[in-house]
């Protein structure tokens, strides 16, 4: 079996997989990073996205062995000493989940598209959000939060990436 | 996902000397048609060339009159390349319509000229713009490139090290997206270089093809009212539970409206 060795959340982790684990089985069963969901088997619903190089990636459709030498972060690695990331923040504060199951490929795509547009309109957030799925909120509240979150990232001159 | 043997070569010989080891060995680029296929169970390859760390397929380069990108140059890349948005604008835009960002992050130029999928955005720009595909044996002309439905003129143990566009005068994209698969329903691609009109439509039928009608009627004159009241036989044209082939037939021809606005 190849050995890989993939810093995830900041820790580095060295472990034989087998090639055909994906990097959600990775995190999820041998790493017990269960914040990371599986929605879908078709590479569409983005309930898996985490980010990989400081880009988000569906690791349903990533292979772990794909994943050598690289930085993950998973939603677990977004709080820091106990406080929420501001993205996860306004989730919580506009109601951007119900039954949450979308949520963590939610905010890990969202802060993706902070990183990459700063702050962008409505409009481009709800273009972006193409491939995340949510069969609860009717995204209204989701799009408000990323553009909130974007403000007080930007204002606060907060560090955008946990990478 | 049946198990299958991974090799993660550095080189282009390496691994085109490991795709000839094995008749069931697949090359494995971003992973975004082939994992979902082998998750399917649809496709089982003995063993997975894995591109990623394969020298010599990357940059995106202007030579003149002639855009050239690097086989695993991912969609994100090319779609926010100035040098792209600069040299065909039309190109640009398209690759930043594929699929959703996270596809696109790890989605590439050459895995999908290579997967022929009938309803993808790539073979489109590629035969209306009479791209190159070029492979560690030779060139291809994109004409000679699209054989049928995931099916191309590569042969076993070829490997497309990039792909070649030459810059054309005017060029316009327009698709009408399969609301669920997000895919191109229909999309048609214009480009007008010394003088000729290319029509090259996607999604319609089992492969990317130049459209005739279309071209007529734009070589006459290159403009959205010169299509009016061109029609498109159904000949061909796919017939399924999403579209029937008159309402394709029809699109094609919006479509092109629509391209030939935007180019
Ligand atoms: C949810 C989702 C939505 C999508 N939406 C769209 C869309 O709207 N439009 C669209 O066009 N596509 C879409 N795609 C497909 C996406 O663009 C794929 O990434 C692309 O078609 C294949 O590129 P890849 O790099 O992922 O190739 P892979 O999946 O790695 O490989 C595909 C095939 O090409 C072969 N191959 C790869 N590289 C080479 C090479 N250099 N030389 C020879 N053979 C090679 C492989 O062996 C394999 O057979 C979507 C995919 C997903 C998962
Ligand atoms: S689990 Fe649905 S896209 Fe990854
Ligand atoms: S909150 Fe339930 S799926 Fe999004």
């Amino acid at each position: 079996m190849p050995s890989i060795t993939i810093t995830v959340n900041g820790r580095e982790v060295t472990s034989e997989v087998e090639p055909r684990t994906l990097l959600v089985e990775f995190l999820r069963e041998q790493l017990r990073l269960t914040g990371t969901h599986v929605g879908c088997d078709t590479s569409q619903c983005g309930a898996c996205v985490v980010h990989v190089g400081g880009r988000a990636v569906k690791s349903c459709t990533t292979l772990a062995v794909q994943c050598d030498q690289a930085e993950v972060t998973t939603i677990e690695g977004l709080a820091r000493d106990g406080v929420l990331h501001p993205m996860q923040e306004a989730f919580r504060e506009h109601h951007g989940l119900q039954c949450g199951y979308c949520t963590p490929g939610m905010i890990m795509a969202a802060v993706d598209i902070v990183n990459r547009h700063g702050m962008p309109d409505e409009k481009t957030v709800r273009e972006e959000l193409d491939g995340n799925l949510c069969r609860c909120t009717g995204y209204h509240n989701i799009v408000k939060a990323i553009l909130a979150a974007a403000e007080k990232m930007q204002g606060a001159g907060q560090p955008i990436a946990a990478e | 996902m049946y198990p299958f043997n991974y090799h993660r070569p550095t080189s282009v010989r390496q691994a085109s000397a490991l795709l000839g080891k094995s008749e069931d060995a697949r090359l494995l680029a971003g992973g975004h048609s082939l994992l979902p296929m082998m998750k399917q169970r649809l496709a089982q390859p003995s063993d997975l060339i894995d591109l990623g760390l394969v020298e010599g397929l990357r940059g995106i380069e202007l030579k003149g009159r002639t855009l050239q990108i690097g086989a695993m140059m991912t969609h994100a890349e090319v779609a926010a390349s100035d040098v792209v948005r600069e040299a065909i604008p039309a190109l640009a835009e398209l690759v930043a319509s594929i699929g959703d960002p996270h596809v696109r992050h790890r989605g590439t130029i050459g895995g999908s000229v290579a997967n022929n999928d009938p309803n993808a955005d790539y073979p489109a720009a590629c035969l209306a713009l009479e791209a190159t595909i070029v492979t560690n044996r030779r060139r291809i002309d994109a004409d000679e490139f699209f054989v049928d439905m995931f099916e191309t003129a590569l042969e076993p143990g070829e490997i497309i090290t990039k792909i070649q566009f030459p810059v054309p005068r005017r060029a316009g994209y327009a698709k009408f997206r399969n609301p669920a698969s997000r895919y191109p329903l229909v999309g048609v691609f214009l480009a007008k270089r010394g003088g000729t009109v290319r029509a090259a439509v996607t999604g319609a039928a089992t492969c990317v093809f130049r459209c005739k009608e279309v071209e007529d009627a734009l070589n006459a004159r290159f403009a959205p009212k010169s299509l009016d009241g061109v029609t498109v036989p159904t000949d061909g044209l796919n017939s399924d539970m999403h579209a029937g082939a008159d309402y394709r037939a029809h699109l094609i021809v919006v479509m092109a409206k629509r391209a030939a606005s935007a180019a």
